[in-house]
């Protein structure tokens, strides 16, 4: 018998090694789905991933440089134009939000109810690499270093991505809220009813399920996070309901959602800090 | 730089499996994503098939492990799936070795079947199952693939002189 370098060695037969390296296999996986014992290993397994990673996101980078040297200064000054009418209007709808915000501490304060402390975000790329074909998961360019801690919620300008669930050194992996294992708590913004929004593995779909057909929500509602379960901060859109079924022969409606936030594009994401809670790990920057 | 023919072989190889890894994690288009052939079992099951006294379920195990790391999948998934291929391809090596090109394929369909299979019953253990049915076109592309990648690893490896 001889290994994969030509060198001789007495190995065991094809069944023999299937046999244990197979039980290894299978004890690795309780290992890393049960006691999360694994979780240093695999942060240094990462680090030396890391490598391989940038290697594989090079031609994506170089290519969007090139697109980007090329750009016209045309478009530019169009972008340039549509970004100073955006910023105008967000600029215009702000103007309410802040004598909004007031009255909500005031109202808060006569409720005495805890104040609601303003989140503290900070963007961070994404680094053009494809986790498990379908999963949803990206990976970003911060990492334990940064203060990024596993569960930390992760939203874009238009609402929530999803939540960090691995970290290394400079790099952590984000599950997005579409990944088939992600469940988010939320409410219907319109009528308050609270559910609970799954990720399907479909890129732009998410689902609704466990609601009646007597629930009080529409087509067209918007699912805002509910803060329930303490992952994720209250009050930001998650999705909006697409498509509801009621099949009388099934016991709860089917119903279909779209993400909020603009998951499968744009090169950048907020990683969130709540307010109120301790932040953990030490900021480097 | 001057390589004696060992590390000419050993090159080749690992070049290959290299070349499929960083295929297996170069981002794609999301639209495009479920079309990405299994490249790293592809390469393997060639290795497997030409030669198995070298290339069997010991490396099929390393590919795996490497991948879960970098897919961030449960640690062991991929590796199981992947010995299992390593395993079946050297056992039926001899066999698939005298099949035609088509035939071979279809034969590599199955062993890509399996090797996605297994994944999907893990992660549907751990309530992570997708629920697409476009989860097995990545078998089905590999398998179309085959029969070029077949003739382009062939010529690879009578480059790299290995036997």
């Amino acid at each position: 018998m001889i290994n994969v370098f030509g060198r001789s060695i007495g190995a065991p037969s094809h069944l023999t090694r299937l046999v244990l390296l197979s039980a290894l296999s299978v004890a690795l996986m309780m290992l890393d789905h049960r006691g999360h014992h694994l979780e240093k290993i695999r942060a240094g397994l990462n680090v030396l991933a890391y490598p391989i990673q940038i290697i594989a996101s090079a031609p994506a980078y170089i290519g969007r440089g090139i697109a980007d040297f090329f750009t016209t200064r045309g478009t530019l000054r169009e972008d340039n134009e549509k970004l100073l009418a955006e910023r105008q209007s967000l600029l215009a709808r702000l103007q309410q939000f802040e004598p909004l915000e007031q009255e909500n501490r005031r109202l808060r304060q006569m409720l005495v109810s805890a104040a609601l402390v303003a989140d503290k975000a900070i963007a961070a790329e994404l680094v053009e690499v494809s986790s498990e074909p379908f999963t949803r998961k990206v990976v970003v360019a911060k990492g334990s270093q940064d203060g990024v801690y596993v569960g930390q919620s992760v939203i874009d300008a238009h609402g929530v991505m999803g939540q960090v669930t691995q970290v290394a050194g400079h790099v952590s992996r984000v599950t997005l809220i579409t990944d088939a294992g992600h469940a988010i708590p939320v409410l219907n913004n319109r009528s308050g009813l609270r559910a609970l929004v799954f990720g399907t593995g479909n890129p732009d779909t998410v689902k609704v399920p466990y609601l009646t057909a007597n629930a009080d929500i529409k087509e067209g509602d918007l699912l805002v996070s509910s803060g329930m379960g303490g992952t994720f901060p209250p009050g930001y859109p998650v999705a909006r309901v697409v498509k509801i079924v009621n099949d009388p022969n099934e016991a709860f409606l089917a119903i279909t959602a779209k993400p909020a936030a603009q998951l499968n594009h744009g090169k950048q994401v907020l990683l969130i800090w709540r307010g109120n809670v301790p932040q953990s790990g030490g900021k480097s920057k | 730089m001057r390589l004696g023919p060992d590390g000419r072989r050993r090159m080749t190889l690992i070049g290959t499996f290299a070349a499929a890894v960083i295929l297996a994690i170069m981002p794609f288009p999301t639209w495009a994503e479920p079309f990405r052939p299994d490249w790293i079992g592809l390469v393997l099951i060639y290795w497997c098939l030409a030669i198995p006294e070298r290339v069997s379920v010991g490396t099929g195990w390393l590919l795996g492990f490497i991948q879960d790391i970098l897919y961030g999948s449960l640690l062991g998934s991929n590796a199981l799936a992947k010995t299992l291929v390593a395993f079946l391809a050297v056992r039926l090596h001899l066999q698939l070795r005298m099949f035609p090109r088509w035939q071979q394929a279809v034969s590599v369909l199955g062993l890509l079947v399996a090797n996605q299979l297994l994944v999907l019953w893990i992660r549907g253990a751990i309530g992570q199952a997708p629920e697409t049915i476009s989860y097995w076109t990545p078998s089905i592309v590999g398998a179309l693939l085959w029969p070029w990648l077949f003739v382009i690893l062939r010529d690879l490896r009578r480059r790299g002189g290995i036997a």
